[in-house]
């Protein structure tokens, strides 16, 4: 029999049977909206990583103050970084471009009405520079601004909104970091908080030294980003910084630093591989629910052809063979598949673009993935369609035609 | 299993000697056992018979006698347990399932008492189905099942479901199907039984009818007075032909 009959004989099956092939179908469709959405998550996440990663720039990394020893008593509280490492590092380190020092604290900040707790970044102007940031409204603090203590103020981008107001309209107006007035010149780019402890949106820049002097009182860093020259490897910057450094805390040779130095590239792409098993894991839970709405359909099918002995019957006197009958239910199994994995790819991608409006979640919906979904669930059918398909092609014609 | 699907004559010629040239089924000690947990019924004890073209024959009996066993034997949804069994020339107790199916398609047309319709299509494309089966393309098939439903006086209810038909219209379909694919014998299996007396008179003059123009029909009743119709008995019981002889009636 030709395959466009069996599959005109199929569809008049299912829409004769409206109802029950929805909520047969419906097991497909949550499991291929399932899988799409999930892969669509992790592949969000793990671009977000990327990007961050190609933001970074491949010439950067971060210093930390260590765990100080002395003999087998650790001790965390003698270990600093301080502005003298930094003034060290700009004066005998030879292999890097820019050494950015990170004094940070978290200080109540009050803008007209509103008053928050947030970070407050003591920096240098080349900050923006080595974190890939950009200025849209008003300017970065210059060193000329640091040197003389200007007391100015660059917000991240979520601040203004934090503080509910207008960047554009925030610029020149002055806010109060420990109650000391700051002139607002700029506000910088977004970055995203996809990973880390902070969302670097959050918080505010102040030049260094008027950090140091008139807001913490302290020449504690607490950290370094450090951007090594073009044509220099990372590695060969490290071992330049880990030089300076350790004459400047006087480590003696085989001593352990006193100071972590973390590429953030590496950083991430420990994240980026636990995103990866992250996405395999949920996307092997919603092929679960993709085998279970297979064995939905196999448990429809075998009723179907229980309904329909008669009908089997009939076909088989009138001349089907075993093939046809077969072909005739597998048909309608691969069809009610079929149809779920189509209607299941709308779900998932509705899903999908619905989660990245409303909760601004990171997606990337991977044509991949909706292929894979969509032959999963055409296997799906084939594989538990042929039990019942084949029940029927066994029937006995004259029992078959006896059935009440 | 080609062999058995040849040129008719050249089957016909294969025929056993003693059996008449023009005979559409020819049957030699046809036997069919059942096994019912363990005990064997014997439901037919050897079945000689021949019928000739363009014969109409009532299959008789009462429950019980073998009709329902010989019929499915001879409509080839069963297969012997021991005999021959010959449909214009093919040596059908061979066969395995498909070219049982294949045989069914082209050789016979089966009538049944519940009419057994597919309730969702129309009465043209249940008329269809055999020639679907066939592999007939779709304008061809069409035609053909247009041409069978007017042959039966529906040419105005094509489009009909069965629920939208009288008894006897749902008939007519039935016989419409079976004789779409010209097959060599009509089987009829209680036609009438779930039809009033007038409707049954109009079925069987429509029988009547296509036997004049040739059809071979095989009728199974337990009704004396719709085996009247028929030109010959076939009395079956305890599984034998108990009497076989022509009736007074000429067509």
């Amino acid at each position: 029999m030709l395959v466009g009959e069996t599959l005109a004989v199929a569809l008049s099956s299912i829409r004769s049977n409206a109802l029950r092939s929805v909520l047969t179908m419906l097991g497909i469709i949550i499991g291929v909206g399932a899988v799409i959405t999930m892969v669509a998550l992790g592949s969000g996440a793990q671009k977000a990583v990327e990007e961050r990663i190609a933001a970074l720039g491949a010439n950067v990394f971060t210093v930390f103050a260590g765990q100080g020893r002395s003999g087998a008593v650790m001790i965390t509280d003698r270990t600093i970084l301080s502005t003298d490492d930094y003034e060290a590092l700009e004066r005998d380190a030879t292999l890097l471009k820019a050494v950015v020092p990170e004094a940070q604290s978290s200080q109540q900040v009050v803008f007209g009405n509103q008053n928050r707790n947030l970070n407050i970044i003591g920096t240098t102007a080349e900050y923006v520079d080595v974190h890939n940031y950009t200025v849209p409204y008003g300017r970065m603090f210059t060193n000329g601004d640091d040197a003389s203590r200007q007391r100015y103020a660059v917000l991240g981008s979520s601040v203004p909104e934090e503080l509910g107001a207008n960047p554009a309209a925030m610029i020149h107006q002055t806010l109060l970091i420990r109650g000391i007035p700051f002139e607002i010149v700029g506000v910088l780019s977004a970055k995203g908080a996809a990973g880390g402890f902070q969302n670097p949106d959050e918080q505010i820049l102040i030049p260094l030294h008027t950090a140091q002097y008139r807001v913490f009182g302290s020449k504690r860093l607490r950290s370094m980003s450090i951007q090594v020259k073009d044509s220099v490897p990372i590695e060969q910057g490290m071992v330049d910084l880990e030089r300076v450094l350790r004459r400047q805390h006087h480590i003696r040779p085989g001593g352990e630093n006193d100071f972590i130095i973390r590429n953030q590239q590496d950083v991430l792409q420990t994240q980026q591989q636990a995103t990866q098993v992250f996405t395999t894991l949920l996307a092997s839970i919603a092929a679960v629910s993709l085998v279970v709405g297979g064995i939905g359909i196999m448990n429809i099918m075998l009723v179907s052809v229980t309904e329909r002995t008669r009908e089997i019957g009939v076909r088989k006197a009138l001349g089907a063979t075993r093939g046809n009958i077969l072909l005739q239910f597998l048909i309608e199994a691969l069809t009610l598949c079929i149809l779920g994995g189509a209607i299941g790819i709308l779900l998932g991608v509705g899903t999908t673009v619905v989660l990245a409006r409303v909760m601004q979640w990171n997606t990337l919906i991977s044509p991949l993935a909706v292929v894979v979904a969509f032959g999963f669930s055409a296997l799906v059918g084939l594989f538990f369609g042929i039990w019942p398909a084949r029940r029927a092609a066994r029937l006995d014609p004259i029992v078959a035609l006896r059935y009440e | 299993m080609t062999a058995g699907l040849g040129d008719t004559a050249e089957r016909m010629a294969r025929l056993p000697a003693d059996v008449p040239k023009n005979a559409v089924i020819v049957t030699r000690n046809l036997q069919r056992d059942y096994d019912m947990g363990g005990e064997v019924v014997h439901a037919l004890r050897g079945v000689d018979l021949a019928i000739r073209q363009n014969e109409f024959v009532a299959i008789m009996g009462a429950s019980g006698s073998g009709k329902s066993t010989l019929m499915n034997l001879i409509g080839c949804l069963d297969s012997p347990t021991g005999g021959e069994y010959w449909l214009n020339g093919h040596r059908v107790s061979e066969l395995g399932d498909d070219e049982l199916a294949r045989i069914r398609n082209k050789e016979i047309g089966f009538v049944f008492q519940t009419f057994n319709l597919l309730p969702r299509a129309s009465a043209l494309h249940n008329v269809e189905l055999p020639l679907v089966y066939a592999g007939m393309g779709a304008r061809e098939r069409r035609a053909a099942a247009a041409d069978a439903l007017t042959r039966v006086g529906l040419q105005d209810r094509m489009e009909h479901r069965p629920n939208e038909l009288s008894g006897g219209q749902r008939q007519r379909v039935a016989i419409a199907r079976a004789l779409v694919n010209r097959p060599s014998i009509l089987l009829a299996d209680e036609p009438t039984g779930n039809l009033d007396s007038a409707t049954s008179e109009e079925i069987m003059a429509l029988f009547e009818g296509l036997h004049r123009d040739g059809q071979t029909i095989v009728l199974v009743t337990h009704e004396t007075d719709i085996a009247a119709h028929a030109l010959r008995q076939v009395h079956l019981k305890d599984g034998r032909v108990e009497r076989d002889f022509v009736t007074g009636r000429t067509a």
